[in-house]
């Protein structure tokens, strides 16, 4: 077969230009200045609870996203009822709809004198339930796009053999159809945890960005950018970056257990 | 699907359980994804159609507009050239990391944005030393189209790759194989044989990529400098209207970005819908 030094040469160069040099600086930049500098940094208070804000939040929209994730993909691979495709098409708008727009639109609605804001006796805007709901916003297709094969390929006969068996349906679906969805689940909350964790324009809108209160770790940067501070904004970068390579880990982890399992 | 509410088959949830849970899903489903959705038109309308496309015809928006549309027409197709190239490489030869490659295509996938463009800014930067030396030369990277575009291209990096690993694999080399040995040229073979193959997937992730490279916004936050008119795209511009509390502005160049949305999704069931067969069996994401 012809071609292949010519399409590795360009996978390879693109891959090196536009992904690995841009990285390798940022890490060369934290070896450069001393991990002792960095940790300095990142060790700062507001850096910690920017960090611990959006991971925090993150896993909690992540968690909300893994169950309503998973009843989403059941109702929408099982049920037949009127508007299934047209809610099956709406699951992917989150992907489709650029954060920015999400961001003024949900703090539209959610600010104090917005459609659903106005309804809460409490603030949801620039607050951190709100940053919680622009986060299940943008992770809410990954559960549900990574269980919904794996509830259209199990087999009917599983669950007859169940039911035949004597197991009520309840007692199918906790002992039987729950452990096979269980390794995609893990894959769609670790996905969804990821893109949380480093999303900015749906939450900046709506976040208020107090420091030390509603304050994301990637506005963190974008902040120490505009002030020329880059040794600063470096670090937590590096920070962040191991925080993403460490769920890249677990989330290969996952899926090598699943294979092995299933 | 049982018809009688006396009778039930035991692998399917009672009636009542059925209509609780579509309920529950359907309204959160509204409440969460599309009320927002609908919240954009109708701010952007919010003092009616010709205050809407009057703000539209500013020259700020106009400037975005055309910035945006210049980002896409050069990003995309560059993604489209290393998703072939990569696609290629990895289906149709054996060779050692194949594995690790893959895993390092998807990367973008988990870094975010903002550190993406924290990287070429640190890269590619005034203050940097290969950055300094560009600049001095009359080439500014950060700060201007070059920056944005390839911030951009780093983060859809993966989509059209990703796209056509999965169809390429499942399709096997047979069909190309055949054509070498009748004498085809690489290209021809390409042309003729891989490339009718693989449409309706690169068509798929094209769409999917020119998506996510005219709504991407915290890469493109960073490195653009956000200049009026200058480096500033639609997303950026959104930001800065809706800061100086142009609230009809900021939400009608929305909805425009929200159409596009709304387009990619219709095309995007649209190919699923009717090319099935063609599309990786994993569906997109």
């Amino acid at each position: 077969m012809p071609g292949f030094g010519l399409s590795m040469g360009i996978t390879l160069t693109m891959l090196s230009v536009i992904v690995i040099l841009p990285i390798a600086m940022l890490v060369a930049r934290g070896i450069a200045w001393g991990p002792a500098e960095v940790w300095n940094i990142v060790s700062s208070q507001r850096v910690l609870n920017a960090l611990f804000l959006s991971f925090k939040l993150s896993f909690f929209a992540a968690l909300f996203n893994l169950v309503f994730g998973v009843a989403l993909a059941w109702v929408l691979a099982r049920y037949a009822f009127p508007g299934r495709r047209f809610i099956d098409a709406c699951v992917d708008l989150p992907f489709a709809l650029p954060t920015a727009v999400a961001g003024i639109a949900l703090t539209a609605l959610y600010a104090p004198n917005g459609v659903f804001g106005s309804l809460f006796p409490f603030r949801i805007a620039y607050t951190q339930i709100g940053i919680f709901i622009a986060l299940v916003f943008v992770g809410l297709p990954f559960v549900v796009r990574t269980v919904q094969p794996v509830i259209a390929e199990i087999e009917k006969e599983v669950e007859e053999a169940s039911a035949t068996l004597g197991a009520t349906r309840l007692y199918t679906l906790r002992r039987v159809i729950l452990p096979m969805l269980t390794p995609a689940a893990l894959t769609g909350f670790a996905l969804s945890l990821a893109r949380s964790v480093g999303e900015y324009g749906s939450v900046i809108f709506i976040a208020g960005n107090i420091p030390n209160l509603t304050e994301i770790a990637p506005l963190l940067i974008v902040i120490r950018l505009e002030e020329f501070n880059y040794d600063a904004a470096a670090a937590i970068g590096i920070a962040m970056l191991l925080i993403s390579f460490a769920m890249l880990l677990v989330i290969n982890l996952i899926q090598m257990w699943s294979r092995r399992h299933v | 699907m049982s018809d009688a509410t006396t009778f039930r088959a035991p692998t399917e949830e009672a009636p009542i359980v059925r209509r609780i849970l579509i309920g529950v899903v359907v309204v959160l489903l509204a409440v969460l994804v599309l009320a927002p959705l609908i919240v954009v038109f109708a701010e952007a309308l919010s003092r009616g159609v010709g205050e809407a496309v009057k703000s539209l015809g500013s020259r700020d928006a106009l400037a975005a507009i055309r910035l945006t549309l210049t980002v896409a027409a050069i990003s995309v197709p560059l993604n489209a050239i290393f998703g072939v190239a990569a696609a290629w490489a990895i289906t149709k030869f054996d060779f050692k990391g194949k594995a690790f490659l893959i895993t390092l295509i998807d990367l973008p996938f988990s870094v975010s944005p903002v550190v993406a463009g924290l990287c070429l800014v640190l890269l590619l930067g005034t203050n940097s030393t290969l950055g300094g030396l560009l600049v001095a030369n009359g080439y500014p990277i950060i700060f201007a189209l070059p920056g944005i575009v390839l911030a951009t291209v780093f983060v859809t990096f993966p989509f059209i790759a990703r796209e056509l690993i999965p169809v390429m694999i499942e399709q096997g080399k047979a069909e190309e194989e055949a054509a070498l040995t009748l004498g085809a040229s690489g290209w021809r073979v390409f042309r003729t044989v891989t490339l009718p193959n693989i449409r309706w997937a690169l068509l798929y992730g094209v769409l999917l990529c020119n998506a996510r490279a005219m709504g991407e916004f915290g890469a493109v936050a960073v490195v653009s400098g956000k200049i009026r008119g200058e480096t500033a795209t639609m997303p950026i511009t959104i930001e800065m209207m809706y800061n100086e509390y142009l609230s009809v502005a900021a939400f009608s160049l929305a909805a425009v970005l929200a159409l596009l949305a709304l387009l990619t999704l219709a095309l995007k069931t649209l190919l699923e819908w009717r090319h099935a067969d063609a599309l990786s069996a994993t569906g997109g994401h």
